[in-house]
C-alpha cells in the first residue's frame, strides 16, 4: 500500500513541477507584479509597491478605454458569429450524403491550421493593398478596399480571421447533433413538422448543452485573440483592432512596464471570469441535460 | 379526400423494400379492417419493423401500394397519411414537459390553445397522467413515458395507431400490465392499430388478427386461436405457442383418408386425419403441443417412451422435458398440472392427444387439420 502511494506520487510528480513552475507561480506572480511599477530592463528588487495604482491607474488611460472598447465590440462579434457559423456548417455536414466525410474533412482542416502565425501571415497577404481579394475584386473590375488600413475594414479581417477557425465548434456541434436520437425527428415527421420547426424545437434545445460548452470555449479564446491583430494589422489602424492581449504584450515588452501589463492581465482575467461565471448561473435557464432518455426498466 | 366509406382501414398491395439491394420486404398484401388490432409477428429481422415503417412512411416502399382509409399514401409525407406512432424508445422530448409533448402535433397543427389545453386534458384523463402533466420525462418511470406516448398518438386522433415493440423496453411485469391496458384502450376507442412485436404472447393476448412474418414475406395471417390451432407450416407452429410445439420426425407409413400411420423409432402412430393425402415412405413432421403430451397413467401402455432430463416448477404448472428412446433431436417437453409427480431421470410413458396432432409434410407445410380443430374457426377470446 505504501509502496502504491510513492509510484503514485511519482508519476504525479512531473506535473506537480510543471503545475507550480509555470501555472501557480506566474499566477501569483503576476499578481504580485500588478501591484508594484516593476518594469523589465529594471532588477525585480528595484520594484515598489505601489498598491492598486495600476489598476486605478486605467481608469485614466484611454488607450486602455479604447482596447477594452475593441475587446468587447471582437467578442461580441465574433462569438455569436463564429457560433452561428459552425452551427450551420455541421447541420449542413449532419446529412447523410455521399461522401459527407470528405466534406467534414475540408470543412475541419483550417481548424488544424487554426489562428498559427502563418496563418495569419498568409490573412495579411490576402488583405494586403495587393493581396488577393483585391486583384480577385480588380479582375470583376472592382476597385480595391484598403482592408487593412482602414478601422472597420482592418477589424473585419481579424474577425473573419476568427471564424475562419469555425472547424473545432463545428466538430462540436456535429457530435452533439449525431447524439440526438433518430426517433425524435421521426416523431416529429408524423407530427407534421417541418425541418425549420424541428431545428428550432427539437434540435437547438437538446444541443443547449454543447452550445453552452462552445460558448464558454469561444468566449475565453476570443478575449485571448492575439496573433491576429499583432500580425496583420498591429493593432491599428488609430488602436482600431487594439485587442487586450495585444496590449497586454506591448506593454510588457515594448513599453517595459511589467507591472501595469501584469494588472492589464489580471482585469482581462477578471472580465473573462465574470463572463464564464454569467454564463454559468445563467445555464440552469436555458440549457437543457437530457440525461436519460426513457428507456430505463422502471415501474409505475 | 379521406373520409370515403371504406371498411379497410390499411391496405398493402405487393409492397416490397430493398435496401441496398437486400430484400427486406418481399411483396406484402395485406388488409386490415376498420377498428381492428393487427400485430405483426415474428423472429428478428423478419421485416415486421420495416412494414410498419412503411405503412408510417418513414420509409418509402420500393413497389407496391400503400392504401389508408382508402386514399393511395404509397409516397405521402407522414404527416399526410392519417396515422400516429408510438416508438419502441417512446421518442418522447427530454426537454418539454408531459403536457408539452402531447400538446406537440396540435400546436404545430396550429389548433388554438384553449382547444388544445382541452384535448391534453382528456387525453391525460384517460391514460391517468393528469398529476403528471407539469413533469419531464426524464421524471417518468418507464410505465408512465410508455402513457405518454400513447397518449402523444391519441391525442390527434388519427386513423390508424401504429405501435413499434412499445412493451420490450418494460420489464417483465410492466410489460403485463401496460399489455392489459393497450388492451382496453383498444376496446375503448375502438381504433385501427398495427401492432410490432417479436413477443407471441403479446401478439396472442393483444390481436384481433396476427400476422405473422418470416425473411421479408407473410406466413400465415389469422385470428390468434386459429394460427395456434391450425398452423400452416414449420414456422408458424413453432413460432406461435409458448412453450414451443415439440416436433418429432418420422415417415408415412400408409395414409387411408381417415388416419395418416407413421413409422417412428417407436413403433407405429397412427394419426386421424381426414382426407389428407401423404405419400408412403415420405419423410414427415409430427407436431404435438406440450399440453397434448401427458403421462401415462398406471397401466396404461401409452404411445411414446423416454427419460425425465429436467423440471421446471412454475407453480401453476410444471413443464417436463422428456428424452425419447431413439428420436433424435432436442427433447419433448411436457405441460403438466403444477402438482405433477415427476421427477428426475424417471422413466415415463407418455400419451398423446392424437386428435389435436399435427402433420407437416418434407417442404414443412401442413398436412390437414386436427380433428378436434377442423370446425373451429375463430374464438380468439384475447384479453378485452
Amino acid at each position: 500500500m505504501y509502496n502504491n502511494k510513492l509510484i503514485g506520487s511519482l508519476y504525479v510528480t512531473p506535473f506537480v513541477i510543471g503545475f507550480l513552475l509555470f501555472t501557480a507561480f506566474p499566477f501569483v506572480a503576476s499578481f504580485i507584479l500588478s501591484l508594484t511599477d516593476a518594469r523589465l530592463q529594471d532588477q525585480l528588487g528595484a520594484a515598489q509597491f505601489t498598491g492598486v495604482a495600476n489598476y486605478t491607474g486605467m481608469v485614466a488611460d484611454s488607450t486602455f478605454q479604447k482596447s477594452l472598447g475593441v475587446t468587447f465590440a471582437y467578442v461580441f462579434i465574433t462569438v455569436p458569429l463564429k457560433l452561428a457559423f459552425a452551427l450551420f456548417i455541421a447541420v449542413v455536414l449532419n446529412f447523410k450524403l455521399r461522401g459527407i466525410g470528405l466534406f467534414r474533412t475540408a470543412f475541419y482542416l483550417p481548424s488544424i491550421l487554426g489562428g498559427s502565425v502563418a496563418i495569419a501571415v498568409v490573412w495579411r497577404f490576402v488583405f494586403a493593398g495587393d493581396g488577393l481579394i483585391n486583384q480577385g475584386l480588380g479582375s470583376l473590375g472592382i476597385g480595391g478596399v484598403n482592408w487593412l488600413g482602414e478601422p472597420t475594414t482592418a477589424m473585419f479581417s481579424i474577425v473573419l480571421l476568427r471564424l475562419w477557425q469555425f472547424g473545432s465548434a463545428m466538430v462540436v456541434f456535429l457530435a452533439g447533433l449525431k447524439a440526438i436520437p433518430e426517433d425524435l425527428y421521426e416523431a416529429a415527421d408524423l407530427d407534421g413538422a417541418s425541418r425549420m420547426k424541428q431545428f428550432w424545437m427539437i434540435t437547438l434545445p437538446l444541443l443547449t448543452p454543447v452550445l453552452f460548452f462552445n460558448f464558454i470555449m469561444q468566449i475565453v479564446q476570443a478575449f485571448q485573440e492575439f496573433n491576429g491583430p499583432y500580425i496583420i494589422t498591429a493593432g491599428g489602424p488609430l488602436k482600431s483592432s487594439y485587442l487586450l492581449p495585444l496590449m497586454i504584450y506591448e506593454e510588457a515588452f515594448k513599453y517595459f512596464n511589467l507591472g501595469y501589463s501584469s494588472a492589464l492581465s489580471w482585469v482581462l482575467f477578471i472580465i473573462i471570469a465574470i463572463f464564464t461565471a454569467v454564463a454559468f448561473w445563467s445555464q440552469k435557464h436555458w440549457v437543457f441535460y437530457a440525461q436519460d432518455r426513457g428507456d430505463d426498466k422502471g415501474g409505475h | 379526400m379521406r373520409g370515403n366509406v371504406v371498411t379497410n382501414s390499411v391496405k398493402l398491395t405487393d409492397v416490397k423494400k430493398s435496401f441496398n439491394g437486400h430484400d427486406v420486404i418481399k411483396g406484402v398484401s395485406l388488409d386490415v379492417q376498420k377498428g381492428e388490432m393487427v400485430v405483426f409477428v415474428g423472429p428478428s429481422g423478419c421485416g415486421k419493423s420495416t412494414l410498419l415503417r412503411l405503412i408510417a412512411g418513414l420509409d418509402t416502399p420500393t413497389s407496391g401500394q400503400i392504401e389508408i382509409a382508402g386514399n393511395d399514401v404509397t409516397y405521402a409525407h407522414p404527416s399526410k397519411r392519417g396515422v400516429a406512432m408510438v416508438f419502441q424508445s417512446y421518442a418522447l422530448y427530454p426537454h418539454m414537459t408531459v403536457a408539452d409533448n402531447i400538446a406537440f402535433a396540435l400546436k404545430i397543427q396550429g389548433l388554438p390553445k384553449a382547444e388544445i389545453d382541452a384535448k391534453v386534458r382528456d387525453v391525460a384523463e384517460v391514460l391517468q397522467l393528469t398529476h403528471l402533466l407539469k413533469r419531464r420525462p426524464k421524471a417518468l418511470s418507464g410505465g408512465q413515458r410508455q402513457r405518454v406516448a400513447i397518449g402523444r398518438a391519441i391525442v390527434r386522433e388519427p386513423d390508424v395507431f401504429l405501435f413499434d415493440e412499445p412493451l420490450s423496453n418494460l420489464d417483465a411485469s410492466l410489460r403485463g400490465q401496460m399489455r392489459v391496458e393497450i388492451a382496453r384502450l383498444h376496446t375503448k376507442l375502438n381504433a385501427t392499430s398495427v401492432y410490432v412485436t417479436h413477443d407471441q404472447v403479446e401478439a396472442m393476448t393483444l390481436a384481433d388478427k396476427i400476422v405473422v412474418l418470416n425473411a421479408g414475406r407473410i406466413e400465415q395471417i389469422g385470428a390468434p386461436m386459429e394460427l395456434y390451432r391450425k398452423p400452416a407450416n414449420l414456422f408458424v407452429a413453432g413460432f406461435i405457442g409458448s412453450p414451443r410445439m415439440n416436433i418429432l420426425g418420422a415417415k408415412v407409413r400408409s395414409s387411408s383418408g381417415e388416419a395418416v400411420t407413421l413409422d417412428t423409432p417407436q413403433g407405429v402412430l397412427a394419426i386421424p386425419r381426414t382426407g389428407a393425402q401423404a405419400a408412403t415412405g415420405a419423410s414427415i413432421s409430427l407436431g404435438i403441443r406440450p399440453e397434448n403430451l401427458h403421462v401415462a397413467a398406471a397401466g396404461e401402455e401409452g404411445h411414446l417412451s423416454g427419460y425425465v432430463i429436467l423440471i421446471e416448477r412454475l407453480g401453476g404448472e410444471t413443464f417436463a422435458y422428456v428424452t425419447l428412446k431413439g428420436f433424435d433431436g432436442e427433447p419433448v417437453i411436457l405441460k403438466l398440472d403444477g402438482e405433477a409427480q415427476v421427477h428426475n431421470h424417471q422413466e415415463v410413458r407418455l400419451t398423446v392427444d392424437l386428435n389435436r396432432a399435427h402433420l407437416f409434410d418434407e417442404a414443412g407445410l401442413a398436412v390437414g387439420v386436427s380433428p378436434d380443430f377442423a370446425d373451429k374457426t375463430d374464438g380468439s377470446g384475447h384479453v378485452q
